[in-house]
C-alpha cells in the first residue's frame, strides 16, 4: 500500500504512440520524496548531457509533489521539468491550479513524455484509460480556446487541460504551459511540448489518495487552517500591503502598486519612475482592477486565493492571472493598467511567460531606437505604442520575421543581432530574463541568490527572511517574538542587528557566515515545497507562514508514512539540491555562470561578492568550482553521481578542485 | 407514511455562490471525512456536494446531494442568472442516471449530504469549516414542521440496486451474504 503517492507513473512515447503505467520504487520516495526530487533522479538517469533541448530523447515531465491530492492545503504543484531551450539546463517550472490533483486521483504521480509526435496530437487521461488522440483540428488555437475545445469534444466539462497555445507549438524558448488559472511559464517548457507536437493534456480522475496516519495528519491540515485565519487578521506591520500576507503577493486583492510602480524598473528593465503613483494613477487603476476582475480564485484546496478572473471583452472571465503578470505588460511598454490586462489576455491565449515577453519586447524597440535594428525589421509595424506592443506580440509568437529571432528570449536573440546587441540583453541570469528591479546598494543575501539560485528566478528561492531590516530595532524586536518558523534562534539575533545605514547595513551585513545560512534556509524552504508540491505561498514564500521547517516533517510522515524527522528531511533536501546541480554540472553549468544581472546594483563589491561565493560553496558542500565534494555526494548517497562527474573530468581529483 | 406535527432542528448551509473561490476544499474534506477509516483516504468524485465550475464563464456553484432518484426528469430547466447560464441539471441535488455526480465512482450507489453524521458529533459541517472564503455558512434553528419520515439511506442504496438488477436478485444476494454472515 502506498500512502499520499499512488506509486505509478504514466510514460508516453509519442514517436511510437505507446503508453504505458509503471510502478515506481518506493525507495526512490524515501530518497526524493516526489515532485522536483524524482524529476531530476529521472533526469540523471535518463537524459545525459548530449540529448538537448529539442531532441526527441527531450523528456517533458510533469511530476506531482508527494502531497499533491491529499487534503494537505495547499498541496496541488506540478513541476514541470525538461532541458530548457533558453538556460539549456535542467528545468523546473511549476504550476498550481487544479491538474496536478486531477491526475493523481487519475491514479498516476508523474506523466512522463518522451519522442516526438509526427502528427499534433493531445493526451486524455481518464484514470486507466489514456489515448493519444488527434489534435490538428487545435492547430493554432489559444491556450484557453484549446483547453474548452477538448472538454466540449469529450463531453467532460470538469476535465482539466494543460496546453501550449502559438507560442508552444512555434517553440518560441519562452513559451509557457497554460492550465486556465495557472501555468507553467518559466524556462521555455512549452516550446518542448511544442516540439513533442503535444497540444494539451486532458486528466480527469476519479480514485483516492490515501493517508498513512489520518487523524495526526488531519489534525495538522486543521491547525494550519486556524493558523491561516489568524495570519489573515494579522498582517505583518511595517511590510508592503501585497507582501504582508499569506499566498502569492497579493495583487489581485490589493491596489495599492506604489511599491512595484516606482521601485521596480519600467521598459526594458531599465527605468525607475518615483512619484508615479499619484492619487490619480491609483484612482484610474483601482477603477480598471475593479471592473474588470470579476471574481477572486484559489488553486486546488486552498483558501487564498491569489487569481482572479478577468474580463477584457463580454465575458465574464476572459482568462485568470495572478501576481506581478498584473504589471509586467504595462510597466514593460510604459503603458496603464487597461493595456496591461488587455494585451496579457492575449499572451495567455498564445501562451507566453509574463516575465520575459514584456522585457523581449521592449528590448527591440530599444534596439530600433539604438539603431541597432533599424525600420527595415519591422515592416508595418504600427506607430502608437501599444500598437506596437501587439504586433510584436503577434511577430513572435508566429516567429514571423523579427518575430523569429526574438522569439528565442533576449539573451539568444542578441546573439543572433550581433552589432552590440548583448548589451541590451542585460536583466538576464543563466540566459532568462529576470524581475526588472535595479537597485542601489549590493545586499549579500541577494547576492548569493541571484548568483546560485538554479531556477533562474529569485521568487523560487527568496522567501523567509525579511528583504530588508525594519527601521528600528523596536519593530524588529516586535518581528522575532511570534517567529517560530526560524531554523533556530541565531536567524532572530541577525535580524535584530540588522540596520538600514551604519556598520551593520548592507552590504557588510548580515556577515558572510550569517548570509549563508540564511540563503541556505530560504532556498532549503523552496526545495522541500517543490517536492512536497506544496504551494510557495503557504510555505517558503511570506513571512511567517503556516508550514515550516518545524512542522513540515510530520506532515510529510504522516501522510506518507515514511519514517521522516527534521534531519531526515534536511536530507532529503540536501540530496534533491545537490542533484539538480549534478544534472546542470554535466550541462555545462560553471561558476562563470553564477552571477546577478550586470547592472542589478549600482554599488558592487568584487572582493567581498567573491569571498560570499567561496564561503557559500564552502557551506553547500561544494569546492571553489562550485561542485560537490566526493564527501558531500557520499554522504548523500550519491555514489552514482561522483562517479559520472569524475569520469567527465567536472569534479577533479585533489589539488585541482581546490577543496578546502 | 403518514406525516406528524414535531419539534425539528432544521439545519441550514447557507451557500453564498459570489464568494466562492472554486477552490474545492469542500469536497476534499467532505470525501475524506467520509472514508473508512475516517480520514484515510480522499477523492472529490466521492464527495457529498460538488462545485459546478466552468471558470471561463465565471460560474461556480457548490451543490449538496440529496436524495436518490430512480429517473431523470422529463423536462429540464436552464436558469440565467446576473448573465450567467446554468445547465439544466445544475442546481438539482438529486442522485440521478442522468450524471456522475452524487454516486460511489465504482459501485454508482447513491451518495446523499448527511450533515457529517460522525462519532463523536461534529457541530459545524467539515465542508464549512474548511471553506475559509465563507462561501459556504451553517445555521441551526428550530422549527415545528410537518414530516413525513424520509427514508433511510440503507433504503435509498437498495431501492438504487434494485432499479438496476431488479428485486429478485437484490433480494437473493441479501439472503446469500446474511447466511456467510455478512463477510
Ligand atoms: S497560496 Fe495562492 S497560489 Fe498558492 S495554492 Fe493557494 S491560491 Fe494558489
Ligand atoms: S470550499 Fe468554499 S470556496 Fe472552496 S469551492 Fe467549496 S464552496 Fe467554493
Ligand atoms: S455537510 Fe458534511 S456530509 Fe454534507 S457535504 Fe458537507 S462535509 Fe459532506
Amino acid at each position: 500500500m502506498r500512502y499520499a503517492e499512488t506509486g505509478f507513473n504514466l510514460e508516453v512515447d509519442l514517436t511510437r504512440g505507446s503508453v504505458e503505467r509503471v510502478p515506481t520504487d518506493p525507495r526512490l520516495t524515501a530518497h526524493h520524496l516526489g515532485g522536483l526530487g524524482t524529476n531530476a533522479k529521472l533526469f540523471w538517469d535518463r537524459v545525459p548531457p548530449e540529448v538537448s533541448h529539442f531532441d526527441p530523447e527531450n523528456l517533458l515531465i510533469f511530476g506531482t509533489g508527494l502531497l499533491v491530492g491529499t487534503p494537505a492545503p495547499g498541496c496541488n504543484r506540478t513541476v514541470v521539468s525538461c532541458i530548457s531551450p533558453q538556460t539549456r539546463l535542467f528545468a523546473f517550472s511549476m504550476m498550481g491550479g487544479f491538474w496536478g490533483p486531477e491526475l493523481k486521483h487519475a491514479g498516476y504521480d508523474k506523466l512522463v513524455v518522451r519522442g516526438r509526435s509526427p502528427e499534433p496530437v493531445y493526451l486524455w487521461i481518464r484514470d486507466d484509460r489514456v489515448e493519444i488522440r488527434e489534435a490538428r483540428h487545435l492547430k493554432g488555437l489559444g491556450s484557453l480556446e484549446t483547453a474548452e475545445a477538448i472538454r466540449q469534444e469529450l463531453g467532460e466539462p470538469h476535465a482539466q487541460v494543460a496546453s501550449i497555445g502559438l507560442a508552444g507549438e512555434n517553440r518560441v524558448f519562452f513559451a509557457s504551459i497554460e492550465q486556465g488559472k495557472s501555468s507553467a511559464s518559466r524556462c521555455g517548457v512549452g516550446a518542448v511540448m511544442g516540439d513533442k507536437n503535444l497540444k494539451a493534456v486532458a486528466v480527469r480522475g476519479s480514485k483516492d489518495v490515501y493517508i498513512a496516519k489520518p487523524a495526526e495528519f488531519l489534525e495538522m491540515c486543521n491547525e494550519a487552517l486556524a493558523f491561516i485565519k489568524v495570519r489573515a487578521k494579522s498582517p505583518i506591520p511595517g511590510v508592503m500591503p501585497i507582501l504582508a500576507g499569506l499566498g502569492s503577493p497579493q495583487e489581485m486583492a490589493i491596489h495599492d502598486e506604489k511599491w512595484h510602480t516606482e521601485n521596480f524598473a519600467w521598459g526594458n528593465a531599465r527605468v525607475r519612475r518615483k512619484g508615479f503613483w499619484t492619487k490619480d494613477v491609483a484612482e484610474q487603476w483601482t477603477g480598471t482592477m475593479e471592473t474588470m476582475r470579476t471574481r477572486l480564485l484559489s488553486c486546488h484546496n486552498c483558501p487564498m486565493k491569489c487569481g482572479a478572473a478577468i474580463s477584457v471583452d463580454t465575458r465574464l472571465c476572459s482568462y485568470m492571472m495572478k501576481c506581478f503578470s498584473k504589471l509586467t505588460y504595462t510597466m514593460g511598454a510604459f503603458s496603464d493598467l487597461d493595456f496591461g490586462l488587455r494585451i496579457a489576455q492575449k499572451a495567455t491565449e498564445h501562451g507566453v511567460d509574463a516575465f520575459s515577453a514584456p522585457q523581449t519586447m521592449a528590448f527591440a524597440l530599444e534596439l530600433l531606437e539604438a539603431g541597432i535594428l533599424t525600420d527595415a525589421d519591422f515592416p508595418g509595424m504600427p506607430a502608437d505604442n501599444e500598437g506596437r506592443f501587439y504586433w510584436l506580440l503577434d511577430r513572435i509568437v508566429r516567429r514571423e520575421g523579427i518575430g523569429d529571432v526574438l522569439a528565442d528570449g533576449t539573451y539568444w536573440a542578441a546573439q543572433r543581432i550581433g552589432k552590440g546587441a548583448e548589451a541590451f540583453a542585460h536583466n538576464n541570469i543563466k540566459k532568462t530574463e529576470q524581475l526588472p528591479l535595479k537597485l542601489g546598494m549590493l545586499n549579500p543575501i541577494y547576492f548569493l541568490m541571484y548568483c546560485t539560485g538554479e531556477k533562474a528566478n529569485i521568487t523560487q528561492i527568496e522567501g523567509n527572511y525579511p528583504q530588508a531590516p525594519f527601521a528600528t530595532r523596536e519593530e524588529r524586536e516586535a518581528f522575532v517574538k511570534d517567529w517560530p518558523q526560524v531554523p533556530d534562534e541565531r536567524f532572530k539575533e541577525w535580524f535584530v542587528e540588522w540596520e538600514l545605514r551604519g556598520e551593520k547595513s548592507i552590504p557588510q551585513y548580515p556577515p558572510p557566515d550569517a548570509t549563508c545560512e540564511i540563503v541556505n534556509w530560504q532556498e532549503k524552504m523552496h526545495y522541500v515545497d517543490d517536492a512536497t508540491g506544496m504551494c510557495a505561498g503557504l510555505s517558503s514564500f511570506p513571512l511567517k507562514p503556516p508550514f515550516h521547517i518545524h512542522i513540515l516533517p510530520k506532515l510529510i510522515s504522516s501522510a506518507s508514512g515514511l519514517d521522516l524527522d527534521e534531519t531526515g528531511l534536511n536530507q532529503v533536501t540536501k540530496r534533491n539540491r545537490t542533484l539538480v546541480r549534478a544534472n546542470n554540472l554535466r550541462r555545462g553549468l560553471t561558476r562563470e555562470d553564477e552571477k546577478p544581472p550586470e547592472d542589478h546594483w549600482k554599488n558592487r563589491f568584487p572582493e567581498l561578492e567573491k569571498q560570499l561565493l567561496d564561503e557559500y560553496y564552502r557551506f553547500k558542500g561544494w569546492n571553489l568550482d562550485g561542485v560537490p565534494t566526493r564527501e558531500t555526494l557520499a554522504e548523500l548517497d550519491l555514489g552514482y553521481v561522483t562517479e559520472d562527474l569524475v569520469k567527465r573530468g567536472i569534479l577533479k581529483d585533489e589539488g585541482a578542485g581546490v577543496t578546502p | 407514511m403518514k406525516s406528524e406535527k414535531r419539534k425539528k432542528v432544521v439545519k441550514t448551509i447557507r451557500i453564498d455562490v459570489d464568494k466562492c473561490n472554486g477552490c474545492r476544499a469542500c469536497e476534499v474534506i467532505c470525501s475524506a471525512l467520509h472514508a473508512k477509516p475516517k480520514y484515510s483516504s480522499n477523492n472529490p468524485a466521492r464527495s457529498r456536494i460538488r462545485v459546478t465550475r466552468d471558470p471561463l464563464s465565471n460560474l461556480y456553484l457548490p451543490v449538496y446531494a440529496g436524495d436518490y432518484t430512480a429517473a431523470e426528469c422529463a423536462g429540464r430547466d436552464r436558469y440565467v442568472i446576473d448573465g450567467k447560464e446554468y445547465g439544466e441539471c445544475a442546481f438539482c441535488r438529486a442522485s440521478c442516471p442522468s450524471r456522475e455526480a452524487f454516486k460511489e465512482p465504482d459501485s454508482d450507489l447513491p451518495l446523499k449530504c448527511d450533515l457529517c453524521e460522525s462519532d463523536p458529533t461534529i457541530e459545524v459541517p467539515m465542508c464549512v469549516q474548511w471553506c475559509l472564503a465563507e462561501a459556504l455558512t451553517f445555521e441551526v434553528r428550530e422549527e415545528e414542521v410537518e414530516e413525513e419520515p424520509k427514508p433511510e439511506d440503507v433504503d435509498a442504496g437498495l431501492t438504487a440496486l434494485a432499479d438496476r438488477h431488479g428485486w429478485d436478485k437484490v433480494a437473493d444476494a441479501l439472503r446469500r451474504l446474511a447466511k456467510d454472515g455478512g463477510s
